[in-house]
């Protein structure tokens, strides 16, 4: 049954989904969620990880079949069985991971994107009416070069040109400013809100950034555990009472305040330099020193050979040149001078680069003690008992939520997987500790249990590196910044003088 | 200079003749197998696909008069067989490179079986074309007896490089090796496109087999292919997924392969057994130079099996 008006030819129109619920197997990812995007607004659709902001907007793309309710375009319900139904109709999604093929150049990404690609593909003309679309926009990007070469800045607004070339009216961005320096974010959001004031643009977009929100969006719903948990017009609300809003009565962990001053160099890092997997060099002959009792924050858009300097110390990648120093001694990353120096590392990704996803939550927690007592004897013998009990308490110490310690560490949340290496790798003494993006994707609880754990380690005397993309945890945790671009330090201060623009700058390569 | 004279110079002719000869399987195989491996997928099993369709090749000339029929036969064979390993890769949690081994051993099997009755006849085989009329020197003539195979498989190379470019289904097929997500975002169907690449692989293997039984050694036996499907394989990494550099690659593994009966036509014969290992050689050489443990291939799709 078809009921209201056809969608007028072109133009930003509205959606609204009603009454959605959606259950994969026993789990009730959406549970009568309302969703109201008026036509020509700025939506901003909040939530922790998990909140079911994804499977909502799946369900409207037509990736997901929602178990009841309905979706209303424009003014007419619509039966969206697949992605390609979602295009028809003028909607259009910008992924959290990028979807365009790197190996292929920008022209070729665009318009293979097309539902008409032509069978035998004329490049000149093509070019020409690119050129031509381009000139109508508000941002430019190369579209010679590939996309691998391209910054994750210029990947993202290819992304979101991608979709105006093929004429979508309903833009769905989910995090579309995760890889974007303050300064890009602003730039590309700012477009599209002109866009959207023009009436030419719906935008719905999912984020976490509160600042976006204000500065941006119409109007706001915000998910929680699946459920609706409030909406509203961005206006008559502040970002405090929208974060309470996000994570409802969980009570946080309290950071504890900065303390002590800065002790002894404890990591020196002179001229170190390292090659990517291409074999292009990732880190060009970088120094540093951090010394005990500081944190030290690096930052820069993700693919400036951050991955690959945390890599190195590792052990996970050789440098090239250049030498690691640890109070001292030449560090080559080996099981022996991490031990002696009490080094912890929590690498991005742990589950793929700190944990065996089909071994034990108790196996992954002994990892670093697992062949001495009184986990084994003699070096060889194992003491599965002890392997236990020591998890267990660590379970319960950093709130890890398992089913029992015997569980495949793959089967945890990422919050929990990266409260167990936690566990591991800050249960005892830390002299130095590496940090990468410690917090990427994980929920306010896990951001803020790992904020107070680094801030504490900081104050019993470790030397921390903190590696991440997200410049305000950077602003937060660390005593002195460092700006990576191009495999380069760029720029150093301390971050109670560090200037947000000029650092933004500099991540910017300007 | 009187003729059959040439003295040494017969080595380096031979060895062009081989690379003109010998090469035409390796370049059909290699130029299937680039198609699936930019898809996304390897398909090992060509080896088997290589005998099968020299099998088929063989059996279909000789019931019918018709070679062309017999390469026909062969190419649809190894469709066939392309179609098999695609469906079988198609199921959840299988594994590309295992079904390939397990084809490559149930292709040449089935071709031993079925080829037994064909090891006695003799099949009418595929012409060639004698670019040596103008010369008087037997080694020259008979370097320069090009099949219209090789001068096929020749312009593919262009044509595919192109065709990768500027065509509907080269993009599609890039997409899906590169990205599958990228592919499926778009709503393309992954596993459709790439059931259609390996089937062309296969296709072009099949061709490749027909060339061994019906030109090049031109008869059916069991010892027929010396592993010209699996090294093949192997050349496709070497030729970086690059269908021009498939063409050289598989001219200069040709050429290596010509190089101990050549150097036996002359009268070393000592290490002859060696020299007929140049191209296993060649194969092992060029893999240790050119690959390393710290950087990943360059050119390589990114959704293949090997460097996911």
């Amino acid at each position: 049954m078809i009921v209201g008006e056809p969608l007028p030819p072109s133009g930003a129109f509205g959606v609204n989904a009603i009454a959605m619920t959606m259950r994969f197997g026993d789990f009730l990812a959406l549970d009568n969620v309302e969703l109201k995007v008026r036509p020509g607004s700025f939506h901003a659709l909040l939530g922790e990880n998990g909140a079911g902001k994804s499977t909502l907007v799946k369900c409207i793309m037509g990736y997901y079949h929602a178990t009841e309710g309905d979706i209303i375009i424009g003014d007419r319900e619509q039966a969206i069985a697949n992605p390609k139904d979602a295009h028809a109709l003028g909607l259009g999604m910008v992924y959290q991971h990028f979807t365009l093929v790197p190996a292929m150049t920008v022209a070729e990404n665009l318009v293979l994107a097309r539902d008409d690609v032509p069978v035998v593909v004329d490049w000149s003309k093509e070019m020409k009416e690119l050129e031509s679309f381009l000139a109508r926009m508000p941002f430019k990007v190369p579209l010679g070069a590939k996309v691998s070469d391209i910054s994750a800045g210029e990947r993202q607004k290819c992304e979101i040109l991608k979709q105006l070339y093929l004429k979508r009216r309903f833009l769905i961005l989910d995090e579309p400013t995760s890889v974007l320096t303050p300064a890009e974010a602003d730039e590309v959001l700012g477009m599209l809100r002109n866009m959207v004031v023009k009436g030419e643009l719906t935008i719905l977009m999912i984020t976490h950034k509160f600042r976006e929100v204000m500065a941006f969006a119409d109007d706001v719903t915000i998910l929680r555990r699946g459920k609706l948990a409030g909406a509203g017009k961005v206006s008559e609300l502040t970002p405090d009472a929208m974060a309470r809003t996000m994570i409802g009565a969980e009570e946080l962990t309290v950071q504890p305040p900065r303390t002590g001053e800065a002790g002894q160099a404890r990591l020196e890092l002179a001229k170190v330099r390292a090659l990517d997997d291409a074999g292009a060099i990732a880190v060009h002959d970088v120094s540093l020193t951090v010394r005990a009792g500081e944190i030290v924050g690096i930052a820069g858009v993700s693919g400036n050979g951050q991955r690959q300097l945390v890599e190195v110390l590792a052990g996970q990648r050789e440098s090239e040149s250049g030498e690691i120093r640890v109070v001292g001694d030449p560090y080559h990353a080996s099981r022996e001078e991490m031990r002696r120096h009490k080094m912890s590392l929590l690498p991005e990704e742990p589950l793929k680069n700190a944990c065996v996803g089909g071994m034990s939550v108790a196996d992954n927690i002994a990892f670093r003690e697992f062949d001495r007592a009184p986990f084994a004897s003699g070096g060889w013998w194992l003491n599965r008992g002890a392997f236990r009990d020591d998890a267990k308490k660590k379970i319960g110490q950093y709130k890890i939520k398992t089913r029992t310690p015997d569980t495949p560490i793959s089967a945890l949340s990422g919050g929990n997987v990266q409260r167990a290496v936690l566990a591991r790798e800050l249960g005892g003494d830390v002299e130095v500790l590496i940090a990468a993006n410690p917090c990427f994707g994980l929920d306010f609880a896990a951001v803020a249990q790992i904020h107070a754990e680094i801030m504490a380690a900081r104050n019993r005397g470790a030397a921390v590196l903190l590696v991440s993309e997200d410049l305000d945890e950077l602003l937060e945790l660390s005593d002195r910044l460092v700006v990576m671009f191009h495999g380069e330090f760029v720029y150093e201060a301390r971050t109670s003088e560090a200037d947000l623009t000029v650092v933004g700058r500099h991540m910017a390569g300007h | 200079m009187a003729d059959g004279s040439i003295g040494l110079w017969t080595v380096p002719l031979a060895v062009l003749g081989g690379a003109i000869r010998v090469s035409t399987p390796f370049l059909f195989v290699s130029l299937g197998e680039c198609i699936t491996e930019r898809s996304g997928r390897i398909n090992l099993g060509l080896e088997g696909t290589l005998v099968m369709g020299a099998m088929s090749a063989y059996g279909i000339s000789y019931l019918t008069g018709s070679p062309w029929l017999g390469v026909l036969a062969a190419g649809i064979t190894g469709a066939l067989l392309g179609a098999l390993h695609a469906g079988i890769c198609s199921l959840p949690r299988v594994n590309d490179v295992a079904v390939g081994i397990a084809l490559m051993l149930f292709g040449t099997g089935l071709a031993f079986y079925l080829g037994k009755p064909l090891i006695e006849p003799t099949a009418p085989r595929l012409p060639a074309i004698d670019f040596g009329w103008w010369s008087d020197i037997s080694q020259v003539r008979a370097a320069l007896r090009v099949n219209v195979l090789f001068l096929i498989g020749v312009a593919l190379a262009p044509i595919l490089y192109w065709a990768f470019r500027t065509t509907r289904w080269g993009l599609l097929i890039r997409t899906a090796g590169e990205s599958s997500d990228a592919a499926r975002a778009m709503g393309h169907s992954v596993l459709l496109i790439r059931l259609r690449a390996t089937m062309v692989g296969g296709f072009l293997a099949g061709i490749g087999g027909s060339f061994l039984s019906l030109f090049y050694p031109g008869s059916w036996n069991e010892g027929l292919s010396s592993g010209q499907g699996i090294t093949a394989v192997a050349l496709v990494i070497f030729a970086r997924w690059d269908p021009l550099l498939c063409l050289w690659a598989s001219l200069a593994f040709g050429g290596a392969a010509a190089l101990g009966p050549a150097l036996q036509s002359v009268g070393v014969t000592s290490g002859y057994h060696l020299f007929n290992a140049a191209p296993y050689i060649l194969t092992l050489a060029i893999m240790i130079i050119t690959c390393s443990p710290k950087r990943t291939l360059t050119g390589a799709p990114a959704e293949l099996s090997i460097t996911r």
